[in-house]
């Protein structure tokens, strides 16, 4: 029983359909994550990487629909779900945690309400048991007195308190899953150093799966099992952080990985990858990387199947050929 | 939170002091009231005596400061055409004002939050148009013409509605009531209908634009990813919220409610204040408007001063003074 995944994504397509047209957001994601690990999905903006962690939860907002594919968690699909049926796996089984601190906490409700409603959700609780759980919680992301904390409205902490005050919601009822969504894109270092070990050890200790969207380079490289990057709607390459970061096949991981300064190449002018995203009304035949890659060829006009690579999986017909010795 | 209320105490003396200056001059400049009294055989002694009688004879300021000397002790001088004190005649009739006006606050929030929560939450549906649509028309078709219709078609025509008077009543602390009998709704459904057409629209287009706004927040995403039922979402999380604005303009406009109570009040006989104004000043009756409209200053700056209070009770953000807690 412990092989099968906590989540299991195959060939997810995922698009708003607009007047103007069908924008193709997300299209053939196939992800799986396990007990415990932690799945990095890098990817620059746009790419689809918050699409996907609602696509999973079935936050989509409207006209954004899941249009094909299979969700399966611990094997059980759950693309054809309602909405109550979702709302009881959503928080309970599959929680998220939000970009921005100073506003994913409802500012016109005390902490001890938003903590009550969220346990409220999923369980009968009187409102002794919902005090002591909420402190505990509280006392378990390292947030000083949380009896008073209870009472305060998020305005009265700091961005890093409000995040932790999060990610305890988040992980009020022990969820198989976490998808968190850039947490700590808007926190300063020393912060953003403070929330990544806090919630990495918290998912390591309960073998919670853990979906980390960035796009620092250098967050996966410190936190992550495994890493996906996305380009265009397409997870384009899949693999174990070091063969991924140390030996990247596909052309558009090698241009995100030059693109990050780095110590060693201080002084030096920064690779840019040239051109932009396409997009996503309007999408190229064959690899969506193609006009922006320096490899290209004509059989890169051709549809690209995710290859295997031994451990790893990439979406190009001319990977570098270095990542294959 | 003490020093504020002190403060903006002292903004509205200031504002009182001023209006004092200008209704009083304002209103002593405008006709000569002894004609009213005089009958058409009264020569120009008779009239002289009146003048005397009346105070009218001394210079205006001296006027001015007996009357705020009589002001400050709770005397706004004897209705010239009833002979008893203008207070006492505005407090007889205030009640059936103030029935009136909270009658149409209750419609207008009791019709206007629902109203405005659909249509924010399917804003391209028909319906949400058709609320557009009345809210459009509620603001901008005169109060007069809507309760004329009103009386033309539900009492004229149909003759399901009476337009005139208030019913039965039922005394309740000194205060004859409407709305405790049938007969008394009966009377004020009209009235408090038209009196709530234009807060019904602000109210409709206030919840509507604070829908779409707190709807895509990523507090509300972070309560859904959360699990907490729609229900719960919408009434409380959203509403809280969206009640800010509402409760700070509606406070405001109460205010104005009470002066359109004037038109109201003179379509379908209403025996409240705003009649009473119109009555007096068809007679010219000097102490009762300028008690009137005192009278309407004060309630004016009060209600300013308790929606900043309701304000700051509503909002943690800008609560004054630390009880953080
Ligand atoms: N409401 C919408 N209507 C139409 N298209 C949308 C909508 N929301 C998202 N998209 C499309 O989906 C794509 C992916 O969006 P997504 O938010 O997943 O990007 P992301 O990878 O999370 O980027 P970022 O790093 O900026 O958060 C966008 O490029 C956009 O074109
Ligand atoms: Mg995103």
């Amino acid at each position: 029983m412990t092989d099968v995944p906590v989540l299991q994504v195959d060939d997810l397509n995922t698009s708003f359909l607009l007047t103007a047209g069908e924008v193709k957001a997300l299209r053939d994601v196939s992800l799986t994550v396990h007990r415990g690990e932690i799945l990095g999905l890098v990817g620059e903006s746009g790419s689809g990487k918050s699409i996907t962690g609602f696509s999973i939860n079935g936050l989509l907002s409207p006209p954004g629909q899941v249009m094909s594919g299979s969700i399966r968690l611990h094997g059980d699909e759950i693309t054809g779900l309602g909405s109550e049926q979702m709302r009881r796996l959503r928080g309970n089984r599959i929680a998220m945690v939000f970009q921005d601190p100073m506003m994913t906490l409802n500012p016109v409700l005390k902490i001890g309400h938003q903590m009550r409603d969220a346990l409220r959700a999923h369980m009968r609780i009187g409102d002794r048991e919902v005090r002591a759980r909420s402190l505990a919680a509280l006392h378990e992301v390292g947030i000083p007195s949380p009896e008073d904390r209870l009472l305060a409205y998020p305005h009265q902490l700091s961005g890093g308190m409000r995040q932790r005050v999060a990610v305890a919601i988040a992980l009020l009822h022990e969820p198989d899953l976490v998808i968190a969504d850039e947490p700590t894109t808007a926190l300063d270092v020393t912060i953003q150093g403070q929330i990544l070990s806090l919630v990495q050890r918290l998912c390591r200790d309960r073998g919670t799966a853990l979906i980390w969207i960035t796009h620092d380079l250098a967050v996966v490289a410190g936190i992550a099992d495994r890493i996906a990057v996305m380009y265009a709607g397409r997870i384009v390459e899949e693999g174990t952080v070091d063969d991924v970061l140390d030996r990247p096949a596909h052309p558009y991981t090698r241009g995100l990985i030059d693109s990050v300064p780095s110590r060693g190449q201080r002084g030096r002018r920064l690779q840019q990858i040239p051109g932009r995203m396409p997009a996503l009304t309007d999408l190229p035949e064959g690899c969506s990387f193609r006009p922006r890659c320096p490899r290209a060829a004509d059989a890169c006009a051709q549809p690209q199947p995710m290859r295997d690579l031994g451990a790893r999986r990439v979406r190009c017909c001319r990977p570098l050929t270095e990542a294959l010795a | 939170m003490t020093e504020f209320i002190v403060r903006r105490l002292l903004q509205a003396l200031l504002v009182l002091a001023v209006m004092t200056v200008l209704v009083f001059f304002g209103v002593n400049v405008v006709g000569n009231p002894v004609y009213i009294f005089a009958s058409s055989e009264c020569d120009q002694p008779c009239i002289n005596a009146i003048v005397k009688d009346l105070g009218l004879d001394r210079p205006i300021w001296e006027q001015y400061w007996v009357f705020i000397g009589n002001m400050l002790q709770g005397d706004l001088g004897n209705s010239f055409t009833h002979g008893v004190p203008a207070m006492s005649l505005i407090w007889e009739r205030l009640p059936a004002t103030l029935e009136l006006a909270f009658c149409a606050l209750v419609i207008a929030l009791v019709v206007g939050l629902p109203l405005g929560t659909l249509a924010g939450l399917r804003p391209h549906h028909w319906t949400s148009r058709v609320i557009m649509a009345f809210s459009m028309i509620a603001f901008s078709v005169p109060v007069f013409w809507i309760g004329l219709i009103m009386i033309i078609v539900f009492s004229v025509s149909l003759g399901w509605m009476p337009a005139v008077g208030r019913g039965d009543t039922v005394e309740v602390f000194g205060a004859e009531l409407s709305f405790l009998t049938l007969d008394g709704l009966h009377h004020l459904a009209m009235p408090a209908t038209t009196l709530s057409l234009i807060m019904m629209a602000m109210v409709i287009r206030l919840t509507r634009a604070g829908m779409r706004e707190v709807l895509f927040s990523d507090y509300i995403k972070f309560a859904r990813a959360n699990g907490i039922r729609e229900r719960r979402v919408l009434g409380v999380h959203v509403m809280r919220n969206i009640l800010i604005p509402i409760v700070t303009v509606l406070g405001m406009e109460f205010g104005g409610v009470i002066a359109f109570a004037v038109v109201v009040e003179s379509i379908f006989s209403w025996p409240g204040v705003g009649k009473m104004l119109i009555d007096a000043i068809a007679v010219l009756d000097r102490p009762l408007i300028v008690a009137y409209l005192i009278f309407v200053v004060i309630m004016f700056v009060t209600l300013n001063l308790l929606v900043d209070v309701l304000y700051s009770l509503l909002d943690p953000r800008v609560r004054l003074g630390g009880n953080s807690g």
